[in-house]
């Protein structure tokens, strides 16, 4: 049982860094990215690179299965994430916002996933793999729970991160102008802030916390192609259940999921564990289509 | 006129550029004054101000701002042009508390200057002070349009355009409202709004321009036009005609 708990915040913890960027580029460009879960993958396999490349730098670090290596690696897959990101946005995207509908943009994000998820099928084979062979022993941190340091380490990271664009987007002007933009986009103009820029921030935000959901993912779980599209259900209901826009609201949402899913496979056959999220999402779109938490805390719209 | 603040000449605007809304409104805003711009619905009042602050695009006619061409600025560059707009509606962001509204609206200047001219605005508009860490969403819609004007006043603008700031307030929310504005005015502040409100626009207001279908018909000091009768055949179907009531000024 609380094994399952561990499991489950662990899984949300990833879902929640993923929905964040969705929940913010859904809230300020005002269309559903089905893109987005490709940059997990892709930020996933930017590491993996960085991490052959830079292999000689060091070995794994005190308990962990890693190293050096890695760490800048998952630097370098934010950067290039990013940059995937607001390549997509001003080759596809922009061309389109403002001239087409909504479901324009939406089906063109289909097009962009599949592009991405192809691209890195066709760079990296389609072979699951491991950023390291390291074996790790997994450690009692209570009695029937145990956990490998990795996982420890994951959870950490995603907390400090979580809690620091929430103080960005409490404190700082840029922040302040992503929450005035998510509301609404003529009358920030109104007030001197250059949206342009302001979305370009969004981008490389929601690319970079992507990029760490992926890292995360291939190291507590393992690398594949597909890891974006099985994120795509997680993401969305984690976004939608907490609000669109709603920053606090998708890290609760991804929490939710993350736990409905590791806790289904006490009472669903564990095949049918891919469904739970989308029984959440039907649930909420039935019960409360506005999420959770509208119009309550954070950036709600 | 010399001393001409905002000149608009032969604009030409519309969201669509084969669907204009006005077909060459030519007005002036001199320094200091306080301008309404009235008329029946679908005038184009609002689309006037919405182009001059570059939300809808100019095809054709030129804006000036003391003597530079603000025709084509894009709208998150009017405030450093000295332009101020307040919309008609949503024109405070309900979600960000009272504080974080003004800061959005400083955020432009320095950071010192930016928390002088924020509690410049508090000294002017207590009521928002009380208030300060309250999201905007618990304000009523009179304090929602002082917030707004609070807001854009922090650039301290040149030129305040204002879109109905009685829309939808209760009568005694429009003389507080109405009063700040003539304060504001008696500061030197210079004022171009659209209104509704006819009557208790043209008491506060030095001059009025009344547009129809995208043109300005008739325009005078407000004290003379309110006694017109022209301005009642305007509001009443609106006859095609280009006599002018009153010389401007």
């Amino acid at each position: 049982m609380l094994q399952a708990l561990a499991d489950g915040i662990l899984t949300g913890a990833i879902i929640a860094l993923g929905a964040i960027g969705l929940t913010l580029t859904m809230g300020i460009l005002r269309f559903a990215n089905f893109a987005h879960a490709e940059l997990i993958t892709w930020g996933a396999y930017m590491a993996l690179a960085a991490v052959s490349l830079l292999g000689p730098l060091g070995g794994p670090i005190g308990p962990f299965s890693f190293g050096l290596p890695l760490i800048l690696g998952t630097i370098a897959a934010m950067a290039l994430t990013s940059v995937l990101a607001l390549a997509i946005d001003g080759l596809v995207f922009r061309q389109l916002r403002g001239t087409s509908n909504h479901l324009t943009l939406v089906f063109a994000s289909f097009g962009v996933s599949l592009l991405v998820r192809m691209l890195i099928l066709l760079i990296f084979g389609g072979a699951a793999t491991y950023y390291s062979n390291t074996l790790q022993i997994a450690i009692p941190v209570a009695p029937g729970l145990r956990l490998m340091p990795d996982q420890l380490f994951a959870l950490g990271l995603a907390a400090v991160l979580v809690v620091a664009l929430y103080l960005f987007l409490q404190h700082t002007r840029l922040g302040l102008s992503m929450r005035a933009l998510a509301e609404n986009p003529d009358l920030t103009r109104v007030n001197g802030v250059s949206t342009a820029r302001v979305i370009r921030w969004t981008w490389i935000i929601g690319a970079s916390l992507a990029a760490v959901a992926g890292v995360l993912y291939g190291l507590t779980v393992q690398l594949r192609p597909e890891v974006g599209f099985h994120l795509i259900l997680p993401l969305f209901a984690a976004a939608i259940l907490g609000g669109v826009g709603n920053i606090p609201g998708a890290v609760i949402g991804g929490m939710i999921v993350g736990l409905a899913e590791s806790f289904a496979v006490f009472i669903l056959p564990p095949g049918y564990k891919m469904a739970v999220p989308f029984l959440i999402l039907l649930a909420v779109l039935y019960v409360r289509p506005t999420g959770l938490f509208a119009g309550t805390a954070g950036a709600a719209k | 006129m010399s001393d001409a603040l905002l000149t608009v000449s032969g604009v030409v605007a519309g969201y669509r550029r084969d669907l204009p809304i006005l077909h060459g409104i030519s007005l002036e805003v001199h320094r200091g004054e306080l301008v309404t711009i009235v008329g029946p619905n679908g005038a184009g009042k609002s689309t006037l101000i919405k182009a001059i602050a570059g939300l809808v695009p100019i095809s054709e006619g030129r804006v000036e701002l003391d003597g530079t061409d603000i025709t084509s600025l894009a709208t998150h560059k009017m405030g450093s042009a000295s332009v101020a707009y307040v919309p008609q509606t949503d024109n405070v962001f309900t979600t960000l508390t009272i504080d974080e509204n003004l800061r959005l609206g400083a955020a432009a200047l320095p950071r010192s200057l930016a928390k002088d001219r924020i509690a410049q605005a508090y000294k002017r508009f207590p009521a928002l002070r009380d208030h300060r860490d309250r999201k905007a969403r618990v304000l009523s819609g009179g304090q929602r349009q002082l917030l707004a004007f609070a807001r854009s006043l922090l650039t301290e603008p040149a030129l305040l355009m204002l879109d109905e700031p009685s829309a939808g307030l209760s009568p005694a929310a429009v003389s507080e409202v109405f009063g700040h504005l003539t304060d504001l005015s008696k500061d030197g502040i210079t004022i171009l709004m659209v209104e509704q409100n006819v009557k208790a626009a043209l008491a506060i207001s030095d001059r009025t321009y009344v547009f129809a279908e995208g043109e300005n018909r008739i325009d005078g000091p407000s004290g003379v036009l309110a006694d017109d009768p022209d301005m009642k055949a305007i509001y009443f179907g609106g006859t095609k005609r280009s006599t002018h009531a009153a010389s401007a000024g």
